[in-house]
């Protein structure tokens, strides 16, 4: 476990050694306080809490957060040190895991930088802070999810551009599993029971019922067993496809 | 000790590794050549853990590179083919990821990284980031991560490669430092490396073992080996001399060069003809303006085997 730590501090080093780090917080919390305030209309509604702030986090990081996780691995294998990475003695789980925490860190460094929207709602009325901590809980945990993701398919890839592209494309099918637009194609053919285990798949779903203030254990298992099933297939990828 | 049996690699269609099969002992210093494709880089890759073998196995100092890869690769410094590194970071900060990730602690850590540091000459560029050095530079700071732990064994893919020859020759005078109590396994291209550096030399070609001698050895496979070559002053005498020495016995061809008035005449199989031909040249009143024994030439011997 030591060796997570290692290769942890050396990725969330290599954000901040190149203007990325700030640029993506940056645009980050640009959009995130524009669209609680323009689309969100955060002073119309006179509701004090944080409701038009979490709902557009999907949105904001359906395309964040792939260009975050893009490099994770298509960088290393496009340079090659991917092999100096792998040929210490580690093993590529602990490289996986430390690179995923890495970027989590980031995002959540990125989310807690929102803090002044926090102060503002308390400053203009009574919120409920509790449910705001749970806003920003399954906020975490749905850019943990789309991390998970966009880590697996950056190690697809050598090519960053692709790796971010299939990254927007596989968390929207999963962040609308539970829609109609998701689940027409499965409903000529699939059985039932199918297409309610898809819709069940919903990061939507299980990211609104947290954001709503109620932090149910089967939301927390959802998120925590999406990141390990995708972290697994970054592994399984970078196994079959690190050489290439 | 490294042991490798029967290591092969395929991809899809294609062989990269076939078979091979090999021993190296501590102090020997091994030269792996080949023509590029022959598969010097997925054997090192394999022997460094990077990628698996489709069949056999090796081990690196008594761990399985398959079933006991960490001990393996603990015992193992490794530079990559073009020596990858992390561009964005300086190297003194790269260096010290290494030293971590080689579990290095304390003031065996602090050692290593001044060893490391001053013996490839980095003081100079410690705080740059990596991107902005030579290619020279760069290449150093890949030997500098390869030798942070001391390992036992040394794999170096292309340890030369893109250095100017300063350069070359300083890595040449480390690595034959370094040889007298490690396994040292080296890839190259330039067979004057092989010389100056290694004890063993194996060819490869298409995946497979064609040679494996001492750079000696091989050398006297070379039709050159054992050869005389001689320049005239005058090469007005070049017709002259030729005929003479094909006339002699021992001599089983000619070779000129025009160009620089050079004949080269090359012996049957193990005769000595430098006597005879010295004696002719004073007999025949040949001015020369040089006349040497040749040792065989390494890239002729590569040529044949690996065509």
């Amino acid at each position: 476990m030591r060796n997570v730590g290692v290769i942890m501090r050396r990725e969330l080093g290599s954000y901040f050694a190149t203007p990325l780090a700030y640029v993506f917080i940056l645009i980050f919390l640009v959009l995130a306080n524009a669209f609680t305030f323009y689309l969100g209309g955060f002073f119309e509604r006179g509701q004090a809490d944080l409701a038009p702030f979490f709902n557009f986090h999907p949105w904001l990081y359906l395309f964040l957060i792939p260009a975050l996780a893009m490099r994770l691995w298509a960088e290393e294998r496009k340079t090659g040190s991917i092999e100096l990475l792998l040929t210490q003695p580690v093993t590529l789980w602990e490289a996986v895991l430390g690179k995923f925490i890495a970027a989590w860190i980031f995002a959540a460094l990125a989310l807690a930088l929102t803090f002044p929207i926090w102060i503002t709602v308390n400053y203009l009325g009574k919120p409920d802070n509790g449910a705001i901590l749970a806003g920003y809980v399954g906020s975490l945990l749905l850019a943990g999810g789309f991390l998970a993701i966009g880590s697996c398919m950056s190690a697809l890839t050598r090519n960053q551009v692709i790796a971010f592209i299939l990254g927007v494309v596989v968390c929207f099918v999963f962040l609308l599993a539970g829609f109609p637009l998701v689940l027409d194609v499965f409903r000529s053919w699939a059985p039932q029971a199918l297409i309610d285990a898809i819709a069940s798949l919903s990061f939507l779903t299980h990211f609104e019922s947290i954001a709503k203030g109620v932090i149910d254990i089967r939301d927390l298992l959802y998120f925590a067993m999406l990141i390990a099933f995708f972290l697994l297939a970054t592994t399984i990828a970078l196994d079959v496809r690190k050489a290439e | 000790m490294i042991q490798v049996e029967h290591l092969s690699k395929r991809y899809h269609a294609l062989t990269a590794v076939d078979d091979l099969s090999f021993e190296v002992a501590p102090g020997e210093v091994l030269g792996f050549l080949g023509p590029n494709g022959a598969g010097k880089t997925t054997t090192m890759r394999m022997l460094a853990g990077f990628i698996s073998p489709t069949a056999g196995t090796a081990s690196i100092c008594g761990h399985d590179i398959e079933t006991d890869t960490l001990a393996a690769k603990k015992s193992i410094g490794y530079l990559p083919e073009g020596a990858p590194l992390y561009g964005e970071m300086t190297v003194q900060s790269f260096l010290e990821f290494i030293a971590d990730l080689r579990n290095l602690t304390g003031s065996m850590r602090r050692n290593r990284l001044e060893y490391a540091i001053g013996r490839l000459q980095l003081g100079s560029v410690t705080e740059q980031t990596i991107e902005t050095l030579s290619k020279g530079f760069r290449r150093r700071v890949g030997l500098a991560q390869a030798l942070m732990q001391d390992p036992p064994v040394l794999i170096l893919d292309e340890p030369t490669d893109g250095l100017d020859p300063n350069q070359k020759h300083e890595v040449r005078t480390l690595i034959n430092e370094m040889s007298r109590d490690k396994i040292i396994i080296i890839s190259t291209h330039l067979l004057e490396e092989v010389d100056a550096v290694c004890t063993r030399a194996i060819i490869i070609a298409r995946g497979r073992i064609v040679a494996d001698d001492s750079p000696q050895g091989l050398a006297a496979k070379s039709r050159y080996y054992n050869a005389v070559s001689l320049q005239l002053e005058n090469p007005q005498q070049l017709a002259a001399a030729r005929a003479a020495i094909e006339a002699l016995p021992f001599v089983a061809a000619v070779e000129v060069s025009e160009r620089d008035a050079r004949l080269t005449a090359l012996p049957r199989a193990g005769a000595q003809i430098l006597p005879a031909l010295s004696e002719l040249a004073a007999r025949q009143g040949l001015k020369l303006k040089e006349l040497h024994l040749e040792s065989g030439r390494l890239d002729e011997v590569f040529r044949t085997i690996t065509a």
